[in-house]
């Protein structure tokens, strides 16, 4: 037996064993190996806005297992890491912050919602880890510092966008407006439009807003519908539109709906019917004929047996951008990579040619879909003012 | 009128799920003078037990068609049946041997039960962290048409469930001899085992009556929301659980009529005050109520003037 005074004296030294052990583990697993170039990716894997993250990561591995085959960056293999957010913003700063002092990352790409990226690129920039935002459209995301950068569009010109698309091409001069006030995306979004709604000549009858953990809309629905708008507005997320739509077509609002790129999911399809005829902004489409297009959408089914959203695309483009930066650059410090990523010129994405302006953002068009059976189709790309 | 009657039926409708959550809450006070963090999570296994059970049962989301009749009742009642037995283990494995110990105690071990919850409930191998759709229980039917308003199936089916099982559980509560036994262990558990109660069984009970009640709201939720359910740990559920927490408490916990008069009441102010007021301060205008009545009458409304406690 064993008395009480020698139990504690063996609960001590567990205690230093797991100690020693998690320090070695700090130490000795972290830096990439010397023939490796170690980038991080975080971004929603689970969640309710997990096909965000899982598009974006299938996009990165696609570049990723490319560039390995074709002899890597610098004579080096690329090796990715992901970690999960779980779609919180407290935990992007955790992983963004593991990535950089922990794993060593070179370089770090996410995320796709802006509120996470705002929350991620603080640390990358105080770090000086240069971050690509493969999706983040709200304005902020870029202005944190020169270590951030994104690949595509930002919400001005989407709210450009998806105003010109309401007015003059379905004609539609009565908009409502739906956001989420709890999310920078969304808020941000719903300014630009009413501004470019507004300017073009329409009008904006109703505003309404719901928050993150929202999912009874009706209250918010049965005011717009009082004021008989011709479309409502939605620069949500797909979680929150799939039951806005159903909510909306069980109170007799028979308007097309409008949003932005946060529709973009396979998920669209949990509403179907509601969300038949509606329709939204984005970066991409995959019937696009462009060569790139159909090539980047061969290689995708054919790695992971499913059509690549926009997402996925732009995950692609911002890793291809950061290895095309990485072979330009003069050595892989932070101020050199980010150097070279800044400097970008008419790269050949999938979502069209890149180039960073004096902002980090990249100017590119954006492409109109509506939704048919759930599944967003091609009508019209709209070219920046 | 049009969206004064419409806002009217949103309201009861979304205030009898809070009702029947809010029971849960006032009930297990009653007893035992602890708030169970985990019901609002019973709460959300329930929507998803829904969705399993009608999928086992041969609906699936996709399916455009509705249903036979039946099969509504019949998801409600297995749901209910496996979240009661859920509640049962939890208060028999987590709570029942901190019957003797101080409050906090339990609290913590509540809180604790919560996130466990929500996070194996997470697990791929149980409902998986993401969002699932929800099947059509219910055919899309309007039963009247008042001032442009559909009056429909749905709601009726809603409204029409929580004012059935309030009603029973009221009768269980005030006219059988578990009832009066419940009663009576809420006033003083020596007492009444004094009287030869097996406090321990009607403990038992009550949790598994609670947990039935969060799963019935979890099933209703699943028939008013077609679309889709967030994962079990999505805050949302936990925001659900919380209203009708506050429910509870304004309409004086530990009070049965109050629970159910509380669900209306945080019903009808939430949507009235997005409709009316702004959709901005939704969550706010909740809790401005909780406050106004923690104020003036911080043993709710009901608290005092019915005696009994359950």
């Amino acid at each position: 037996m064993v008395s009480r005074g020698q139990l504690a004296w063996i609960a001590w030294a567990a205690v230093g064993v797991m100690i020693s052990v998690t320090l070695a583990g700090c130490g000795g697993g972290g830096a990439a190996s010397t023939n490796e170039i170690l980038i991080g990716h975080y971004g929603s894997m689970t969640g309710s806005e997990a096909t965000f993250g899982v598009s974006t990561d299938n996009g990165i591995k696609l570049a990723v297992k490319e560039r390995n085959a074709a002899g890597g960056v610098k004579g080096k293999q690329i090796k990715l890491k992901t970690y999960d957010d779980q779609g919180k913003a407290q935990e992007a700063v955790t992983v963004v912050t593991r990535l950089i002092q922990q794993d060593k990352a070179a370089a770090i790409l996410g995320e796709v919602a802006s509120s996470r990226s705002l929350a991620g690129g603080p640390v990358c920039q105080r770090l000086g880890v240069p971050m690509i935002s493969p999706s983040s459209t709200n304005p902020d995301v870029t202005a944190i510092g020169d270590m951030v950068s994104r690949v595509c569009f930002i919400d001005p010109f989407q709210g450009y966008v998806g105003a010109k698309f309401a007015f003059e091409n379905l004609k539609l001069k009565k908009g409502a407006v739906l956001f989420n006030r709890a999310q920078a995306y969304s808020s941000g979004l719903k300014d630009n439009f009413n501004e470019a709604f507004k300017k073009l000549g329409g009008e904006v009858v109703e505003e309404q807003a719901y928050g993150d953990g929202d999912n009874d809309f009706s209250a918010q629905l049965t005011a717009i519908r009082e004021k008989d708008p011709e479309f409502i507005y939605i620069p949500g997320y797909y979680t929150e539109v799939v039951n806005i739509a159903q909510q909306a077509r069980a109170r007799d609002i028979k308007v097309p709906l409008i949003g932005g790129d946060g529709w973009d999911s396979d998920k669209l399809a949990n509403a179907k019917d509601a969300l038949q005829g509606c329709y939204f902004s984005n970066h991409y489409s995959h019937q696009d004929t462009r060569p790139e297009v159909q090539e980047f959408v061969k290689k995708y089914q054919a790695e992971y047996g499913a059509v690549p959203d926009g997402l996925a695309a732009l995950g692609y483009d911002s890793a291809r951008l950061l290895f095309d930066a990485m072979d330009r650059a003069a050595s892989l410090s932070g101020k050199d990579l980010a150097k070279a990523i800044n400097e970008t010129k008419d790269f050949a994405g999938v979502t069209g040619k890149i180039s960073m302006d004096e902002n980090r953002n990249a100017r590119k068009d954006a492409v109109i879909l509506e939704v048919k059976d759930g599944v967003p189709s091609f009508v019209t790309s709209i070219a920046p003012e | 009128m049009t969206q004064l009657l419409q806002t009217l039926v949103d309201g009861l409708t979304v205030g009898s799920l809070y009702a029947l959550i809010a029971l849960g809450y006032t009930m297990v006070y009653g007893i035992l003078r602890f708030i169970n963090f985990a019901h609002s999570d019973i709460f959300a296994l329930g929507t998803h037990m829904t969705i399993t059970i009608a999928a086992v049962l041969g609906v699936k989301a996709a399916d455009a068609a509705v249903p036979a009749w039946y099969i509504g009742p019949a998801v409600l009642v297995l749901s209910m049946l496996s979240c009661g037995a859920l509640g049962f283990v939890i208060e028999r494995l987590a709570y029942r041997p901190l019957r003797n110990a101080p409050r906090l105690n339990v609290l913590i071990t509540a809180i604790g039960v919560s996130l466990f919850l929500q996070n194996v409930g997470q697990l791929p191998m149980f409902f998986g962290p993401y969002p699932r759709a929800i099947p059509k229980l219910t055919p899309d039917v309007v039963l009247g048409t008042l001032a442009d308003v559909n009056f429909r199936l749905v709601d009726a089916a809603v409204i029409g469930t929580a004012v059935m099982l309030m009603l029973a559980l009221q009768y269980l509560v005030h006219s059988t001899r578990l009832g009066l036994a419940m009663r009576a262990v809420s006033f003083s558990h020596r007492n009444a085992a004094l009287m030869g109660i097996n406090v321990d069984r009607v403990i038992s009970i009550t949790f598994v009556i609670g947990s039935m009640l969060a799963a019935a709201a979890g099933f209703l939720y699943a028939v008013r929301y077609e679309g889709q359910a967030k994962q079990t740990a999505d805050a949302m559920w936990v925001m659900l659980g919380l209203k009708a927490f506050v429910a509870a408490v304004v309409g004086g916990i530990g009070n049965l009529r109050g629970a159910m008069l509380g669900g209306l009441i945080i019903g009808l102010i939430e949507f009235f005050g997005v409709g009316y007021l702004s959709s901005n301060y939704r969550d706010a205008y909740v809790f401005a109520i909780l406050i106004v009545v923690l104020l003036f009458k911080p043993e709710g409304i009901l608290g005092r003037a019915t005696m009994e406690k359950v």
